[in-house]
């Protein structure tokens, strides 16, 4: 039998988990809808967290754990987190090993900076473009291994669904090909889903366009869990913009950044008055519900807009142009200030989905047998809110568990011959929905029922919540999915159509969204990043649980299942 | 008055069998509008200024803020992202055509496998002995970290390539983007062992000799990568260790 493993996803999580099936003997093919040097990890600015302790300030893996642990307001299961802080250290040695051009120290050590919900600086960064620089070292891996011939790439192929035999095992996989439009299946011994967040459900992100949840959603009407999909972080400083709200990174206010309104005459720095412990870095939700205030409680917003002040003008031009450059370009790009000259101004967008399919502590397996997820697809290791720079960490190691817990499945499962018709069946059904979006006569685009979808999404799930308005939304997303019924393709070739990919997607979205929404909805208390202003305590009597979403004909069915808690105990999050 | 409108000129083509054609089209202006933020509007109301209804157009674009490369298309005859490209700073009608090195998709969208696939075969990539743990990577001083880090900017865009005299579809010229990625792998302490291979690769067809230092490269690369200070340095490079092969040593 062929000896290859199936990944989805060429971001950080996706090329981790293929450098450790190859290692394993196995092969990949490895799936993406980009080439996976363009995935979204591409974006990562800041940084990412490992408790080195280079700067002599005693930090260690178990403070990082507490800090995490603490900053997800002790939603997370602790024997996975744990295991990742403490896998920390070394993968930062690996990637150092594998060429990251990590910032250095006068002595040719790796730099750290401050992130925010920690006291320590534990964040090793490469300029302002972190993400860039990891995803292309593990790029660089791949391809050697694909010149190799132990990765085949199948890039510009978008995922459809998985093709699960009668006892639901996961066979393989159903996939097109976005220039020829042919839809394949493919066979694997095990199949590793890497394809990361979700934000084109909001319409408006800091997301890059390939987020979409499409896949996530795809599994999950196929019966695959979805774990805590209500928490959705939205960071507290980006540029608005109509296409996308690009992201101001944390790093600036690590690098001493500082948030501030006008008032009576003088900026106010607001988070340092109200939070005078961790001031500028306390964790997203915190720094979003203050500016949120500030802007519309209290009406401060710079010149009556919804925007704040993030101050780097009191830093040297030449340390920001070594430590921030790459965020400083794309401010000076899209608005045309200098932001080492004026204040930038910034506005909270939604960033994060701390939500996804529902993964075992110990192997990253989904709950269908043979399918396995890693990154921010899965809902591990944030809990209730991600600390900043926790996730280039989450996305690694988590395909570095992802990898090797394929192979050992592909190695001990039980193989029996899958019948052919198995998948024959499933590229039939998947051939049957294209078919019907060709047939379909009614009038209604996908594009404007996205941007309502984003719109409802934005107003009502993401920093405050309040029960009427999620009743509301939800009876929306019902209204949008009916029309959705009656999409028109404009354009109804048969060759790289976006317009029918995209429609495909929105469908998927508007499933997921629900989940969003309806985990929202049940759950009456207000932790991380889910606040609820009617609810104002989190409840761990309740909602000490995650939310574990299935897929009905009716809509998601909520179940909870308990946190494991037994390493840290829960106390009040007070920053 | 009338309201402010934004004019659009479009070289489209259904498929890589069919020929080109112009399209053009009339949105509402806003402030702030870039590029992507036009196609999408042709998105939601795909309709020529004649009034005549079209398919939406096909492009290339994940990121959004130039660090993914996927955008590179021409905007008023230069190559570059659209993403960035503001429609504020932009003369119009605007017009949008593909890179024209690359073989066509649809519409805007190429096919830039070959940039990949020339990373392959200059080995971009630094052996590692594997993803176990071997303690910290080698020391590196500051000044070295920002020779290397702007060479590991490129976003593997193409616009180098476009405006190459060069690279075309009858040469294997690997181009100033695959060139300057030898430099980096080369100044790394680990990359540093294999530069041999490397440059070996870069002294066979195809590679450095081909470049015919027109610097047309350097004026275009959107991350401001010093490609003709890569070029040069790697020129030299190959020189002295295929002279040093030729003595044996
Ligand atoms: C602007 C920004 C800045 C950030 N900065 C930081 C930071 O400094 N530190 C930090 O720790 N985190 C940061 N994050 C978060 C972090 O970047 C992401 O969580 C992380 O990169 C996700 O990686 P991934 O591998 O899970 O997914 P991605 O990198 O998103 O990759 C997903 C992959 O799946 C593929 N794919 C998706 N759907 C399909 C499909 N249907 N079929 C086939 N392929 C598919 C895509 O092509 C892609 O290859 C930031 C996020 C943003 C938005
Ligand atoms: S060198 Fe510059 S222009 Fe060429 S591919 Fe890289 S980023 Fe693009
Ligand atoms: S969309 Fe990524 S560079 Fe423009």
């Amino acid at each position: 039998m062929a000896k290859n493993i199936i990944i989805v996803g060429g971001g950080l999580a996706g090329l981790s988990a293929a450098i450790k099936v190859v290692e394993k003997g196995y092969s990949v093919d490895l799936f993406s809808v980009v080439p996976v040097k363009r995935s979204h990890s591409v974006c990562a600015q800041g940084g990412i967290n490992a408790a080195k302790n280079l700067k002599g300030e005693g930090d260690s893996p178990a403070i990082h754990f507490d800090d995490t642990i603490y900053g997800g307001d002790f939603l997370a299961n602790q024997g996975p987190v744990k295991r990742m802080c403490e896998a920390a250290p070394a993968i930062i040695d690996l990637l150092d090993r594998m060429g990251v051009q990590f910032n250095r120290t006068a002595e040719g050590l790796l730099d750290f900076r401050r992130f925010g919900g920690t006291l320590y600086h534990r964040t090793a960064f490469a300029g302002a473009t972190t993400g860039q620089q990891l995803l292309y070292a593990l790029d660089e891996q791949v391809r050697r291994f694909e010149a190799e011939g132990k990765v085949r790439k199948f890039e510009h192929w978008e995922f459809l669904s998985a093709v699960l035999d009668d006892a639901g095992v996961c066979r393989g996989i159903c996939a097109m090909d976005l220039q020829s439009m042919e839809v394949r299946t493919f066979a694997a011994e095990a199949v590793i889903i890497a394809t990361g967040g979700n934000g084109a459900i909001f319409g408006r992100s800091t997301n890059s366009i390939a987020c979409t949840g499409s896949a996530q959603s795809a599994l999950y009407q196929q019966g695959a869990i979805y774990a805590n999909g209500e928490f959705i972080q939205v960071h507290p400083t980006a540029i608005p913009g109509e296409d996308k709200l690009r992201l101001m990174s944390e790093s600036a206010r690590g690098e001493g950044g500082r948030v501030w309104v006008p008032r009576d005459g003088k900026p106010w720095y607001f988070l340092e008055e109200w939070y005078p412990k961790y001031g500028n870095l306390v964790p997203r939700d915190v720094a979003t519900r203050a500016i949120h205030k500030v802007v519309f409680e209290m009406g401060l917003g710079v010149e009556g807009q919804q925007a704040v002040y993030l101050d780097l003008t009191h830093i040297d031009a030449h340390e920001l142009d070594v430590k921030l450059g790459g965020i400083l370009e794309i401010y000076e790009k899209f608005v045309g200030d200098d932001p080492r000259k004026v204040p930038m101004r910034v506005f909270p967008a939604m960033h994060y989905t701390m939500g996804g399919l529902w993964v075992d502590d110990e192997h990253q397996a989904t709950n269908i047998p043979g399918l396995f997820a890693a990154g921010e697809c899965e809902y591990q290791y944030h809990g209730a809110n991600r600390l900043g720079a926790n996730s280039l960490v989450s996305c690694i190691f988590g395909g570095f568990v992802a990898g090797p817990s394929a192979v050992e499945y592909a190695k001990t499962a039980a193989k029996a011959e899958v019948p052919e018709q198995v998948f024959t069946a499933e590229k039939a059904r998947q051939e049957a929905i294209n078919q019907q979006f060709y047939s379909n006569e009614g009038s209604e685009n996908p594009f404007v029922i996205w941007k309502e979808l984003g719109n409802t999404m934005t107003a009502n799930c993401t920093v405050t919540r309040y029960n009427n308005r999620l009743q509301e939304t939800d009876a929306k997303l019902q209204e949008l999915g009916e029309r959705y019924r009656r999409v028109n393709l404009s354009d109804k070739t048969r060759w790289a159509n976006q317009a029918f990919f995209f429609t495909r997607q929105l469908g998927n979205m508007l499933v997921l969204a629900r989940v969003i929404c309806l985990g929202a909805l049940a759950r009456n208390e207000s932790r991380g990043a889910h606040y609820k202003p009617d609810f104002p305590e989190r409840d761990d009597a309740n909602f000490l649980k995650t939310t574990m979403a299935k897929h009905t004909a009716s809509g998601p069915k909520l179940e909870y299942a308990a946190v494991d808690t037994s390493y840290i105990k829960p106390r009040p999050r007070k920053y | 008055m009338a309201e402010k409108t934004v004019q659009i000129r479009i070289k489209r083509q259904a498929s890589p069998q069919e020929g080109p054609r112009w399209e053009e089209f009339e949105i509402p202006y806003r402030p702030g509008m870039n590029v992507i933020v036009a196609l999408r509007d042709i998105a939601e109301r795909p309709v020529t200024v004649e009034g005549k209804s079209t398919s939406i157009v096909s492009y290339d674009a994940n990121c959004l803020e130039e660090i993914c490369g996927a955008c590179a298309m021409i905007i008023n005859g230069r190559p570059r992202q659209a993403c960035t490209a503001l429609i504020d700073k932009l003369e119009q009608p605007i017009t949008l055509e593909p890179l024209s090195k690359f073989p066509i998709v649809r519409d805007l969208q190429v096919n830039r496998q070959r940039l990949f696939e020339d990373l392959k075969k200059v080995k971009a990539w630094i052996p590692i002995d594997g993803t176990y743990d071997l303690g910290p990577g080698p020391r590196e001083s500051p000044e070295v970290q920002q020779e290397a880090y702007p060479l590991s900017n490129c976003i593997s865009c193409g616009n180098c390539l476009e405006v190459c005299p060069q690279y075309n579809d009858h040469t294997t010229f690997v181009g100033a983007a695959v060139i300057s990625q030898v430099r980096l792998f080369n100044l790394h302490p680990t990359g540093r062992m294999n530069e041999g291979e490397r440059l070996e690769a870069l002294a066979a067809p195809g590679g450095i000799q081909d470049c015919s230092y027109a610097q047309n490269c350097v004026k275009i690369c959107p991350k401001g990568i010093p490609l003709t200070e890569s070029i040069a340095a790697m020129g030299r490079a190959v020189i002295k260790h295929t002279v040093k092969k030729a003595l044996g040593k």
